[in-house]
């Protein structure tokens, strides 16, 4: 995985994390042409470590953002298909105003219908909404023999299941069909407020999730002894049409983080900083809000390419669930190794999850999520294995959707379902063709 | 406004038609594949949050003139009165490609230049029958100077943008308005193996200034707007100089 292997002129593709291998992506309107021969598909690159990139002695991948038709759309029931590129941004931008908004949203809306049922991705509202897995009806995919079929809950079930979250390595996906959600109004009625502590924070999530669908907190991880895990809880709901100000805004203009930045900026002090200023400004301890749902959901889509400030070693992402049979000391054992190992992290979102979805590898189960940034440093595969065991002791797993340093061993360990997800595999792509550099890192090339 | 598009499954087609479904525009696809005109269809219908079914297309290939009559037939009688006919379709290869392939140049000289003046000629005949009308054409900025890697591209474009000038001038007066479109790079997928210079446009940006120009009924548009600019410079760039350069 290090830089050094790249050839000078060699083309080459990153993960947002931005740490490049040799790559490219083919782009086209075509989905169906373009998946014919593909290894891989690949939507807007926001996985954070090597899920959409092609594996060793492949260069090129099937892009999707340019396949992005709406195919139906039923006003009554909020049920709509479309081509796997289509991103969520647009999707928003285009249902908001006829009162309908993705079921799901992640931390970023820069990313397809594809990558949503790859990585089953899930949102703030995780706790009573479960992952985008629950929202899919029905996947059109080309499945590795070139056939093209639609598998559902009644149809083809196992290779349903094992597509939603199966990081797109049971078949290309072609068209997702799912259900929106009906929102009462284009504005979201938001709080947030200060909390002292990891374990304040744990039973501030705990009671929120009764009274608020959307909850996710903040944490400065930097902060040690008694102000372990202090943060900022964030809650939110639709607003209710008669409390509104009026039709929505225009969404706001975006800036953008020009170019590379020097690894210097993220540092340990510059993170510190960061992290004391966005606590202690939030003043009063409780704000409440009506704010546009792209403010309340997607704060780091405010700033455009915000993964350059990492500079040139790029950064990684690491996401754990910690179950809740681990108890709720199990996040400040967490934090603790974290901050006695000195992980600067600019970034530390913490959630509870709901469910467990039908997604055969999907990440989410019930305990507490930890989200955090690691700059890429000598030590980071030191750092992240020491994690791995943490999570792995608590019986936790790890989101593929983040990872590039986990070791197969330890992510065999932390996934009993992997041998069924594997036999399902076998049967629809039993030489293999479809593979992602990841899928060749964490489980070899011999399958 | 009744419009027709011929490349509108794709590309700038496929952008300039969402944002005339978008204002309500009523529209008539043409295109080479029927299921892609299909799916495309229920794209724009469900843009324009118009009935299903509602937005209509028929076959039509720029390298199979004879399916220009019909095609354009269907149009109107699909929408009565033709406003407005974009023609956004063509051919595109790298000068490498062609260089090595002499049956492809043939085919991209006569879908880029002899077929789309065949459509634009039908095209022509429809409009002025009922009174005049719009008639955009996408050429491009590839055809404003004899330039290295656009040799054979450029030169159907140049004989394509000459044409829609004098096609102006000709008709201007009988309520005829030609659009001429010069794209700079747009990110679409005839542009998706090249890397993309400075001033790279986005489709959906691109199909705004376009969209506008047909509304003004402006007979020349660079888009994105820059390459108004870029062009002028490259357009008085002595030979010497022009020689020397990489484009």
């Amino acid at each position: 995985m290090s830089r050094g292997t790249v050839k000078v002129n060699e083309p080459t593709l990153s993960g947002w994390g931005l740490v490049p291998v040799p790559g490219r992506e083919r782009r086209s309107e075509d989905l169906e042409r373009l998946t014919e021969d593909a290894v891989l598909c690949r939507g807007l690159g926001r996985s954070y470590g090597d899920s959409s990139l092609p594996p060793p002695g492949h260069l090129d991948v099937a892009a999707t953002p340019l396949a992005d038709r709406l195919l139906a759309f039923d006003p009554r029931t909020g049920v709509l298909r479309a081509e796997a590129g289509l991103s969520l941004l647009h999707l928003n931008r285009l249902m908001l105003p006829r009162g309908f908004y993705g079921p799901v949203t992640p931390g970023t809306q820069i990313i397809t219908l594809g990558g949503m049922v790859a990585a089953d991705v899930h949102g703030k509202n995780h706790h009573v909404a479960g992952s985008f897995g629950r929202h899919v009806r029905a996947l059109r995919l080309r499945v590795a023999s070139g056939t093209i079929l639609t598998c559902s809950r009644e149809h083809e079930p196992d290779l349903f299941r094992a597509t939603l979250g199966g990081m797109g390595l049971t078949g290309h996906i072609l068209d997702v069909e799912f259900q929106l959600e009906r929102v009462p109004s284009p504005w979201i009625r938001s709080e947030s407020r200060r909390v002292d502590d990891i374990d304040a924070f744990i039973e501030a999530l705990e009671a929120a999730r009764g009274t608020w669908p959307h909850t996710m907190g903040w944490i400065d991880c930097l902060s040690r002894g008694r102000h372990l895990g202090r943060g900022i809880l964030y809650c939110g709901r639709w607003a209710q049409p008669d409390e509104v100000p009026g039709p929505l805004p225009a969404p706001p203009r975006r800036p953008s983080v020009p170019f590379l930045f020097p690894g210097w900026v993220v540092g340990r002090w510059s993170v510190r900083l960061f992290n004391a200023v966005n606590y202690h400004v939030h003043v009063p301890r409780v704000r409440r809000r009506l704010e546009h749902p792209e403010t309340f959901f997607l704060p780091l889509d405010a700033i455009g390419h915000w993964n350059r400030m990492y500079g040139r070693r790029g950064f990684t992402q690491y996401q754990c669930v910690l179950p809740d049979s681990a108890g709720p000391g199990a996040a400040r054992r967490f934090l603790d190794l974290l901050t006695q190992r000195g992980g600067a992290s600019m970034l530390c979102v913490i959630k509870d999850c709901g469910e467990q979805g039908e997604g055969l590898l999907s990440f989410p189960r019930p305990g507490i999520s930890v989200a955090l940034d690691i700059p890429i440093r000598d030590d980071t595969q030191v750092l992240v294995d020491a994690l791995n065991e943490l999570v792995l002791t608590e019986g936790g797993r790890i989101y593929l959707a983040k990872d590039q340093f986990t070791r197969p061993e330890h992510f065999r360990a932390m996934e009993p379902r992997l041998d069924e997800w594997l036999r399902i595999r076998r049967r629809w792509d039993p030489e293999g063709r479809i593979r992602s550099r990841q899928f060749v890192r964490l489980l070899g090339d011999d399958l | 406004m009744n419009v027709v598009i011929l490349g509108a499954t794709k590309g700038m087609g496929r952008a300039l038609a969402r944002l005339m479904a978008a204002r309500r525009d009523r529209l008539f696809l043409l295109g080479r594949n029927r299921s892609d005109l299909e799916r495309s269809a229920r794209d724009l219908e469900v843009r324009g949050g118009f009935e299903s079914g509602s937005i209509s297309s028929a076959t039509c290939d720029l390298e199979r003139p004879e399916t220009f009559a019909p095609a354009l037939e269907a149009a109107e009688a699909a929408l009565g009165k033709l406003d407005t006919v974009v023609v956004t379709a063509g051919l595109f290869a790298t000068q490498d490609a062609l260089e090595g392939d002499l049956d492809l140049t043939r085919r991209l000289l006569d879908a880029d230049f002899t077929a789309s003046v065949l459509f634009c000629e039908h095209a022509r005949r429809k409009l002025l029958a009922t009174g005049g009308g719009t008639l955009c054409v996408f050429s491009s900025v590839a055809g404003e100077r004899g330039r290295k890697p656009v040799a054979l591209y450029g030169a159907a474009k140049a004989g394509l943008t000459r044409y829609l000038e004098a096609l102006d001038h000709k008709h201007h007066l009988e309520g005829l308005k030609v659009v001429c479109v010069k794209p700079g790079f747009v990110k679409t997928g005839m542009t998706a193996g090249l890397q993309p210079p400075p001033f790279a446009g986005e489709p959906e940006a691109v199909a705004r200034t376009v969209l506008r120009a047909i509304d003004r009924g402006a007979p020349v548009v660079y888009a994105p707007p820059v390459w108004a600019l870029v062009m002028l410079v490259i357009r008085w760039l002595p030979r010497f100089v022009m020689r020397r350069l990489g484009f």
